[in-house]
């Protein structure tokens, strides 16, 4: 049993990751809760890392003010944590003249939440802004922007971990019970005894929801499917491409992620189960083509990845989608933070949500702040991103950076050995690859991913068939091929 | 900046060749730059028999093959980095190689590009369904088992008929794991027939040709896949669905020239290929840049490889040192039945080695390559299979008539 906590904190998405990060301000022993072995690992982990500008949110609520709010202070957020973050715009294109007003219409709601820098911009200077896209003219965005969720998510849990929080992986929570005035949570590896407790289980709200005795909210969920092209193609499209949005779908679009990639997606469909990542061939074909229709500069070719995020939704009986919920329901759950429906904006507004809710822990005690609080978080140095002059002091003073693991994305030794000596303790294969971008390019890991490995055995004392991948379960090797085998240097 | 007279760019059997050659031909200020802790390239897990037939008269296996390269350098004293990886070249032939020693820029008078291929991965081809672990190429599958001495699989489904896909059908079988079939899109085998004989039916294990793999199940280790039929257009057929459990997919579905270098340096490529597009002295569009072995087309016989880097090695001794060595400007065009040729451009002024490999397989047929009017190069063949590299001398004739190869019957 693990006891003594002040705040224990069940889901370590960017939500709860940044909630960990603001509640580590204050003298408090927190600890969060995480049933994969690494942050990031669902929803937060799986979209378009798009940082919403907050116009598409129905005026009033807590979407529209929280994206505004988490969107404002995004860029200080970013340089505090060392995660890449881009204000780079975004572009919604029309072709017609019901395009054209639904876009005003769009402008008007964005300027009445308070969202600035919106404006409709001509074929020409649609076309000056991103030369191969197709459209007539579009909404301009100033404020929006991309940024890494992964990175974003490990750098709120990073500075967190700094700050004096625990985090625990592979620990699902199957039961919470109250104790006096504390709550008892179980996994099926441990117990925690905590007086505070955060539901900011995303796709798992709703189970965590009831059994903080909060029920009667329905959850339903949309599953996203994507497809990742190749870095050559990011330098042509400076900003994200969307299409006019209806009023229940987004609309595809071609987003350039931060480190250059071009993502098409969403593909937005229900789903039943919140725990089926498959994508299915269909949504490709659908993607291909709608993709094509606003940016026809690739090929089938440039794909080098697909992959599919699941967003959890609260909706009332007739199925329409609710705002964020964030209670704190004195009578049946004191010092429970129930969080149902973080879907997107989630991850733009992810520290206004928590600071809001520490807002709403902070009327009931009052926390006392911690003098030698650090907001800063150094991330790992990337030698892809250094200049000539850099690359050689950074050799100069540690020859692991002369060392090229990860030929594509140009990642050392250095880097890797970072990754997996991490902060948070994380020893699966994708921690290292989220974390340095080893084997996320055009190979996928084909020349890396052996010495990737080969270093997290030797590092990490792990046999081979203790390697995993991301989930737990995810063997990647059967052991030793021959017991004395003299292996030759690779 | 270092001077030098050429950098070759990868010590894998392309590389070695060209300086093995470059060196016997006079040209002795060149550097080999290796990523890797020894030479030797993607034959050092190689470790199946069947290289140097052509070369050699006898069969050796790949560490073999590259040894008698890697002795030569040695011998002849020429210098080469490993451990040292190339990260840009300019247009301007600047260098930029990252060792542990630190960050060097070298300006060379003319680059060998001869870094090989990387393998299609299931990303690229986008297969529908889960992503666990337990998905393979099957060059990752072989290095773990012969390099790195980890076991990578158990229960095997092999998805494409390329050569390294069959041969890792019989390399797990015979390390203990069970594979159950061999899938191929295509309508005949991807790979040489020699393969198919071999590491396929001599240890029963089926090969099943117009069929792919639809959806991949398990999102720990893999635990199944979907199979379907295709038809003639390669389209999955409805209906047609099998699951199979494994826990094991090894992707052999292509290999593509490794050319993000080249293109940094401004080199074009050749859609076909995806490696650049060269004229019969192996220049690229890119004046002193050249490009050999499977970094400039895939080859199925490191022999050839060898043969090509060595005939650039030649051509690069001749740029060095001729005034007024030409550049080949006359495109061939690919006529029926051709997939691609290499060069795909031409001085007109000398005898060449054109490779080209045909569209599908085709029985008693001829290649013909046409300068207008007149035939200057011809073959015969009893057999010609998209898997088998065809090579032939051709000799250009005077005048400036089109330049086309085709299949005739």
């Amino acid at each position: 049993m693990r006891s003594g906590f002040d705040v224990i904190i069940i889901g370590g998405g960017v939500v709860g990751c940044a909630i960990a990060r603001e509640l580590s301000r204050y003298r408090l022993k927190i600890g969060l809760l995480e049933k994969n072995l690494d942050v990031g690992y669902e929803t937060s982990g799986r979209n378009t890392g798009v940082c919403h500008g907050g116009f598409a949110y129905d005026v009033g609520t807590w979407k529209a003010k929280l994206c505004l709010e988490g969107n404002r202070i995004m860029g200080d957020v970013a340089r505090e944590l060392s995660f890449p973050f881009k204000r780079c715009g975004k572009v919604l294109v029309g072709n017609t003249q019901e395009d054209y007003n639904r876009l005003l219409e769009v402008i008007r709601q964005g300027e009445a939440i308070g969202v600035t820098g919106l404006s409709m911009i001509d074929d020409a200077e649609l076309h000056r802004l991103i030369p191969g896209v197709v459209g007539n003219f579009a909404m301009l965005s100033e404020t929006s922007g991309i940024l890494d969720p992964f990175q974003m998510t490990i750098a709120l849990a990073e500075n967190a971990v700094q700050n004096g929080a625990s985090f625990f992986f592979g620990q699902e929570v199957t039961g919470i019970r109250r104790e006096g005035d504390a709550y008892v949570i179980t996994t099926p590896k441990e117990t925690f005894v905590t007086r505070w407790v955060v539901n900011s289980a995303g796709l798992s709200c709703g189970k965590i929801s009831d059994m903080l005795g909060l029920t009667g909210y329905r959850v339903i969920y949309s599953k996203d499917d994507y497809i990742l092209l190749d870095q050559r193609l990011g330098r042509e499209v400076s900003m994200p491409i969307y299409t006019v949005p209806s009023n229940t779908y987004m609309g595809i679009h071609v987003t350039v992620t931060t480190d250059g990639n071009l993502l098409l997606g969403p593909t937005a469909q229900d789903t039943e189960d919140n725990a089926y990542y498959g994508v299915e061939q269909k949504n490709l074909d659908f993607l291909y083509k709608a993709a094509m229709d606003i940016w026809p500069h690739f090929t089938k070719g440039d794909y080098i990845r697909t992959y599919s995020g699941i967003l959890p939704k609260w909706a009332d009986e007739e199925g329409r989608i609710q705002d964020f919920k964030m209670e704190i329901v004195d009578d049946v759950a004191p010092r429970a933070v129930n969080l149902v429906g973080i879907e997107s904006p989630g991850l733009t507004a992810s520290v206004a949500i928590a600071r809001h809710v520490i807002g709403m822990m902070r009327e009931r005690e009052a926390f006392p702040e911690r003098a030698d609080f650090n907001p800063v978080r150094k991330g790992i140095r990337r030698f892809a991103e250094m200049t000539a002059e850099e690359q050689a002091e950074a050799i100069r003073e540690n020859p692991d950076y002369g060392e090229l693991i990860c030929r594509c994305q140009k990642v050392t030794r250095a880097e890797i050995l970072q990754a997996i000596h991490n902060p948070l303790g994380v020893s699966t294969v994708t921690g290292v690859k989220y974390r340095t971008r080893a084997m996320m390019g055009r190979c996928q890991g084909g020349y890396c991913q052996m010495r990737i490995t080969r270093m997290l055995e030797e590092e990490r004392g792990l046999a081979p068939q203790e390697i995993t991948y991301a989930r737990e379960g995810s063997q990647m090797l059967y052991g030793l091929v021959r017991e004395e085998a003299h292996h030759v240097e690779a | 900046m270092s001077k030098l007279d050429v950098l070759i760019v990868g010590g894998g059997p392309a590389g070695l060749a060209a300086a093995v050659r470059l060196y016997e031909a006079g040209i002795r200020d060149i550097l080999i730059v290796e990523r890797e802790k020894t030479l030797g390239g993607i034959l050092r897990q190689c470790i199946h028999d069947g290289f140097g037939l052509t070369r050699f008269g006898e069969s050796l296996s790949g560490p073999e093959y590259a040894r008698r390269f890697i002795e030569r350098v040695k011998e002849l004293g020429i210098p080469y980095l490993t451990d040292a990886a190339v990260t840009e070249i300019t247009p301007e032939r600047a260098v930029t190689v990252v060792t542990r020693e630190g960050l060097m820029v070298y300006h060379p008078r003319a680059v060998a590009l001869t870094m090989g291929c990387r393998e299609r991965t299931r990303g690229a081809l986008a297969i529908p369904g889960e992503r666990p672990a337990g998905v393979y190429t099957a060059g990752v599958a072989q290095a773990y088992i012969n390099l790195y001495n980890r076991m990578p699989a158990r229960e095997v489904i092999i998805l494409g008929s390329g050569d390294i896909g069959m041969i890792m059908a019989r390399r797990l079988t015979l390390e203990g794991a069970h594979v159950q079939a061999v899938y191929e899109v295509l309508p005949y085998p991807s790979g040489l027939p020699r393969n198919v004989l071999q590491c396929l039916d001599d240890y029963d294990i089926p090969l099943y040709l117009s069929h792919t793999v639809t959806c991949i199940h398990g999102d720990r280790r893999l635990e199944g896949v979907t199979i379907s039929r295709v038809d003639e257009k390669l389209r999955p057929i409805p209906g047609t669905e099998e699951y199979h459990s494994c826990d094991t997919l090894i992707l052999s579905v292509g290999l593509i020239p490794e050319n993000e270098l080249s293109l940094n340096a401004g080199v074009e490529l050749d859609p076909h290929t995806k490696g650049a597009d060269v004229d019969e002295h192996y220049q690229t569009s890119v004046p002193g840049v050249f490009a050999a072995g499977n970094v400039l087309h895939v080859h199925d016989l490191v022999d050839f490889v060898s043969q090509e880097a060595e005939a650039l090695a030649l051509a690069v001794g001749r740029y060095l040192t001729e005034e007024g060595f030409a550049e080949g400007t006359r495109e061939i065009a690919c006529g029926r039945g051709v997939r691609y040729t290499v060069p795909q451009r031409i001085t007109g002024k000398e005898e060449f080695t054109l490779s080209l490999r045909v569209a599908a397989p085709m029985k008693d047929v001829t290649i013909v390559v046409r300068q207008g009017d007149a035939v200057i190069g011809k073959k015969k063949m009893k057999k010609a299979l998209p898997a088998e590299m065809i090579r032939m001398k051709v000799s250009p004739v005077e005048g400036d008539g089109e330049l086309e190869v085709r299949v005739d019957d």
